[in-house]
């Protein structure tokens, strides 16, 4: 059931420059999946829109408590990165589709976060069971935000933009320089990195799991602002547009023309 | 208290809509809101056929608003009807259908097919869509153009046609007269107002369709001035829309001149906005010892 509801900022930190790690407490945590997001409204009443943020963490204890680590690209962005323990914000959730845990059971799997496109990945490598899992994570230089709590998940491969750390170039340069191999891969991160891993899948002939980012407005599927080519009829309009915020954002990577 | 409306001859328990396009078929809020408490629901423009749409982007938010290109993105009137009417018929709320076609053809086929349908109270017809390069906006913006559709789908049309009215024009209330005089049972107003947005750091279009229909708060007052002007130049009933963000913004629709209102753009803001609207009228009414909801069309002194 989704909701639009008031959570509070537990704490936040900047972790990389613009990079920020939010922590806030809400029920939503209790339900959210890996690869599902939340959109969050700014206070500022110009700014009508929620912003969607992707799920990196969950405590689903005594006190649930979803994590969000975002980059500040804008004005609503900017203000979120201003709150503080105790503030009390609008947020939408639980959205979209999630990763399908299963795909990866008994098998060697990839995990691959390029950019902003690591946090969600985090939830994931922990969701993640019975299988072998090697995590593949992409930076513009050596700010390796959420290295390190990856690392407890499984082996870590790093590539960066400016060769500051790890392979320099792309995740699958990191791949080819340490001569990885996986039957499923799972990942978020910017259109050009989906694309290449999406012809990668496809040439090794693997399953790939991508998580798309695209403008929203509603986020819960009325608008139709948020669509994907598609290789199959989609379930709304049957023209082959399926809607990112609740066919996605996880798609199979053969699925989606992008 | 009797909030009941009534609007062409079809009655509805209040004047609180969906803006169509907003709001699907109602499948998706249906989950935020009782659709049983809404005077109707304005479904997403419907076409003879599939219509995919725009490339994206297809939305941006601007100032106060948001611009919108999709581009009437639907599954075609033949789905719609297996799979929306059914859907929208479970509940205790009038369903109105918003048309949209590349040709006069296009449309008349589609008021056919939904002519044998009685769940459908009223169709509303989009030639306002300012996103789409054939149709939709070409018949509204030119009187002669308006004239000719409505008076050719009055032929086929069963139900009473609302016709919904783009402000991209220089004068409104030539547009509601042309309406009302080719038989419009009543108009809707307004549609969204062609904008722009370009990113200075790319130097590109924000929007894939470099143009877009602006809606949300920051188009209220255009839309109560267009809904007032339009309201007193003919004596068909006007359903008012724009930015419509509480039940203050209802009754100031109301009180131009609009028998019924439609919330769109806010619904993505505040998804409980439509039922929050309903008895935030009530609690108008109350609190100014308003008995029917009538006596506030057109009040402002």
């Amino acid at each position: 059931m989704k909701q639009k509801t008031k959570a509070t900022v537990i704490s936040q930190r900047e972790i990389a420059e613009n990079i920020f790690d939010m922590w806030i407490e809400t029920g939503f945590a209790l339900q959210s999946g890996a690869g599902q997001f939340i959109g969050v409204y700014p206070k500022d009443k110009s700014r009508l829109l929620p912003r969607p943020i992707s799920i990196c963490q969950t405590e689903k204890g005594t006190r649930p408590a979803l994590r969000i680590v975002y980059r500040t690209v804008g004005g609503g962005t900017e203000e979120f990165s201003t709150y503080k323990e105790g503030d009390s914000i609008d947020i939408l959730g639980n959205l979209g589709n999630g990763f399908p845990l299963e795909a990866a059971k008994g098998k060697r799997v990839f995990i691959i976060g390029g950019g902003i496109g690591v946090p969600p990945m985090l939830e994931l490598s922990e969701q993640l069971r019975e299988c072998e899992k090697q995590i593949i994570l992409g930076y513009r230089d050596c700010a390796l935000f959420l290295k390190e709590e990856f690392e407890r998940n499984g082996m870590v491969y790093i590539a960066t933009e400016d060769g500051s750390a790890g392979t320099r170039g792309n995740v699958l340069d990191a791949i080819k320089a340490n001569g990885l191999s996986a039957d499923v891969i799972y990942a978020c991160g910017p259109m050009p990195m989906l694309r290449a891993i999406k012809m990668y899948a496809e040439e090794k002939g693997i399953d790939a799991y991508i998580s798309l980012e695209e403008h929203m407005a509603c986020g819960v599927g009325a608008c139709l602002g948020c669509v994907v080519k598609t290789a199959n009829v989609d379930r709304h309009s049957h023209v082959n547009n399926a809607r990112i915020c609740t066919d996605g954002p996880v798609f199979e990577a053969k699925e989606v023309d992008i | 208290m009797n909030t009941q409306v009534n609007i062409a001859g079809v009655t509805f328990k209040n004047p609180v809509m969906t803006a169509s396009g907003t709001f699907g078929s109602g499948m998706e809020y249906g989950e935020f809101v009782d659709l049983n408490k809404l005077g109707a629901v304005v479904t997403k423009g419907v076409s003879n056929v599939p219509w995919p749409g725009n490339p994206t982007p297809r939305v941006a938010e601007v100032y106060g608003g948001m611009l919108n290109a999709i581009g009437l993105q639907n599954p075609g009137i033949d789905v719609f009807m297996k799979r929306d009417i059914p859907f929208l018929k479970q509940y205790d709320t009038r369903i109105i259908v918003n048309v949209c076609g590349k040709s006069v053809r296009d449309y008349a086929e589609v008021v056919e097919k939904l002519s044998d349908e009685p769940a459908v109270a009223m169709l509303e017809i989009n030639v306002s869509c300012p996103n789409v390069k054939e149709g939709a906006i070409a018949f509204g913006q030119k009187a002669e153009a308006l004239y000719g559709i409505t008076s050719e789908l009055k032929k086929y049309a069963k139900q009473p046609v609302i016709m919904k009215l783009s402000p991209n024009v220089t004068d409104i209330k030539e547009m509601a007269r042309a309406a009302e005089a080719a038989g419009a049972d009543a108009i809707s107003l307004i549609n969204t107002l062609t904008g722009m947005k370009i990113d200075i750091n790319k130097r590109s279009f924000v929007l894939a369709n470099r143009t877009g229909g602006m809606s949300g708060p920051a188009i209220k007052p255009i839309a109560v001035r267009m809904v007032y002007e339009a309201s007193h130049e003919v004596k068909i009933p006007v359903i008012g829309m724009g930015g419509i963000a509480n039940a203050e913004d209802a009754i100031e629709f109301i009180l131009a001149g609009a028998s019924a209102v439609s919330i769109g753009a806010m619904n993505f803001v505040n998804p409980y906005v439509t039922e929050e609207v309903v008895s935030g009228i009530e609690a108008y009414m109350e609190k100014y010892g308003v008995e029917n909801i009538a006596d506030l069309v057109g009040a402002v002194l």
